[in-house]
């Protein structure tokens, strides 16, 4: 990986290193017993393990010029393993998290273990630990292919990866220490804040200087999704985190957004979040990664740059049907409820492309289970679109509103959609990127696949049944005009459906480890020379390069 | 003159339904422009192209 780098950008990358370890002793000495201090020593230990990495390698012979001419994939390859490591992760963290609610011993009594501090680890482990990492991989990879470019940079696709996982670090370390900035979704404070503006900044340059070079006349649309992505999570981050920290050393910091315009703001950043984070990028990759793996052309392109612009503009408005009966003012919250609606019709347009794409070639998403997964992401992204809207119309979120319904409901866009789409890349992906004919073990894709699918349905399920119970029996009246139920004994009546989800999760996760395994032995076993086609060119690993077209 | 929660909700309710509109107008202009059909054939068909290298 350092060998790749000529000698020039590894001095420039010891000096990034030095910068962010001199940053890490001067927070640990300014923090000292405060999260901050902590905070610093992992800063400088990151920073320092990176630097003897780099050095190790700095005498090293100056790579083959030859490499230009090449794909840039290396940071593409390490964004894959860590992609995986942080799925594992955070979806462990998610069943731990389950089991406690049905076992509430299960937080063995210490407060690192408690609920309030694991579930935002499980959160930031799968959204950003496992989709972040996964979103600057694929969107490496396709920014590459579909511009016919090198990324424009040597040392700043390190910085944007290696810096995304640091904040990832900070903020689940963070968690377990108690910090937090009680924003859901945006826990980590201000100095974590402020270090993923930096590497947001990078990705954004990087991502509009690679397309600069781009040798295709148009921008395939996959790209257009994730420069939404890129600029509207920048714009969301930067607005939602604005806070006055309150000393130079200590972590606590006050948001400067007061009452209901910081719930406002708030649930702007959190749908916005699921909109461009979890929603833009994943359709750039499905996308590219859809008629890559079908070998078929999007069915409509015109509707995909129509869905795109509808997504877009309309998403930014919908964030208000998280405050549906609050103190927002009403006229917001329609507009919130009417956004939501109108959104179906991109959203359902995307999903319709990408099925009627599959159309005529259904045998392959029977015999692939690679492209099964990613016909099962469209399905869910179809069935969570249609739920969110209906969810966001105020009566019905009456009832949905606190309860379970909601967690059914983002599980089935980040299990269903989110992680299919996900490991359906990763399965297209892997092979092509390593110069493997195919995956380690295909039934072993197979495998995964039943499992993820078991395991989203029993989870959401379980979360449907108990939402609605829940809804249910929170707004059931006595004939004099009192509750029916009190809130234990809506707390009973969820037992069961808790080991139900917990049991699902485990599935789920169990599937992920079985991925990251297949793409290992992928990695590892699959003997190079077992491919020779003609359109795969050699890139090092190969020995006897293969011919090369349209050079 | 005030800028108070009115203004601002005027604001919102006429120019945002505006602007929306003509952006509605300017992406299907984009999308159906005749010219642009070739661009956007040519773009759907050749990420599948099987080459992989950089163009020089």
């Amino acid at each position: 990986m350092v060998q790749q780098l000529t000698s020039g950008e590894r001095q420039n990358a010891l000096v990034i290193l030095l910068c962010v370890f001199v940053a890490g002793v001067i927070m640990a000495a300014l923090g000292g017993s405060d999260p901050l201090g902590m905070h610093g020593v992992i800063i400088l230990l990151f920073s320092a393990g990176l630097g003897a990495l780099v050095s190790r390698s700095f005498y090293e012979p100056e790579p083959d010029p030859q490499r230009l001419s090449q794909y840039y994939d290396d940071p593409i390859k390490v964004g894959i393993a860590l992609t995986l490591a942080w799925g594992v992760f955070g979806m462990f963290m998610g069943v731990w998290t389950a089991a406690q609610l049905a076992w509430p011993d299960l937080a063995f009594d210490a407060g690192w273990s408690s609920f309030g501090r694991l579930r935002p680890t499980h959160t930031t482990g799968v959204i950003f630990g496992f989709g972040g990492n996964a979103l600057i991989a694929t969107s490496f990879h396709v920014v590459q292919r579909t511009s016919r470019a090198r990324l424009a940079g040597q040392v700043s696709p390190w910085f944007v990866l290696l810096g995304y996982n640091l904040f990832c670090i900070l903020a689940v370390t963070g968690y377990f220490m108690g910090v937090t900035q009680s924003k859901e979704y945006a826990e980590p404070e201000w100095y974590a804040d402020l270090w993923l503006v930096v590497v947001w900044v990078t990705f954004f340059v990087l991502y509009l200087r690679t397309l600069a070079r781009r040798k295709e006349p148009h921008i395939y649309v996959a790209n257009w999704y994730f420069m939404a992505f890129i600029v509207v999570v920048a714009i969301l981050h930067i607005v939602n985190n604005l806070a006055i920290p309150v000393s130079f050393t200590q972590a606590k910091s006050y948001t400067i957004w007061a009452g209901v315009q910081d719930a406002m703001v708030q649930w702007w950043y959190g749908h916005n979040a699921v909109a461009f984070f979890l929603t833009a990028g994943f359709l750039g990759m499905l996308y590219y990664y859809l008629p890559v793996r079908a070998q078929r052309p999007i069915f409509s392109y015109r509707l995909s740059i129509l869905s795109f612009w509808g997504i877009t503009f309309f998403y930014m408005w919908a964030g208000s049907h998280h405050l549906h009966y609050t103190a927002l003012p009403h006229w917001v919250q329609n507009l919130g409820m009417t956004f939501s609606v109108m959104l179906l019709v991109p959203s359902w347009a995307s999903a319709g492309n990408a099925l009627l794409t599959l159309n005529g070639a259904w045998h392959k998403v029977r015999d692939d289970a690679t492209l099964r997964f990613i016909m099962v992401a469209v399905v869910f992204y179809g069935l969570s679109t249609f739920e969110g809207s209906f969810m966001a119309i105020r009566p019905v979120n009456a009832l949905s509103h606190y309860t379970d319904w909601t967690v059914g409901h983002v599980h089935a866009g980040a299990l269903g959609w989110v992680a299919f789409i996900t490991f359906g890349s990763i399965y297209t992906l892997v092979p092509s990127l390593w110069k493997r004919e195919r995956m380690y073990s295909s039934a072993l894709v197979e495998v995964h696949f039943w499992l993820a699918v078991t395991g989203t349905l029993i989870y959401v399920f379980a979360m449907w049944n108990s939402g609605i119970i829940q809804g249910l029996m929170w707004r059931t009246y006595t004939e004099e005009g009192t509750l029916a139920y009190s809130f234990l004994d809506s707390l009973v009546a969820m037992y069961p459906y808790y080991i139900g989800r917990a049991f699902g999760g485990l599935l789920f996760l169990l599937g992920a480890i079985v991925a990251a395994f297949n793409v290992w032995m992928t990695v590892r076993a699959v003997p190079v020379a077992a491919v020779r086609q003609a359109d795969v060119p050699d890139t090092g690993l190969a020995p006897g390069a293969a011919a090369t077209p349209a050079e | 003159m005030d800028i108070d929660h009115n203004t601002l909700v005027g604001f919102a309710k006429s120019w945002g339904l505006f602007y929306l509109i003509a952006l509605f107008i300017g992406v299907v202009i984009y999308t159906f422009w005749p010219s642009n059909r070739k661009r956007f054939d040519d773009a759907k068909r050749t990420i599948l192209d099987e080459d992989d290298r950089p163009w020089r």
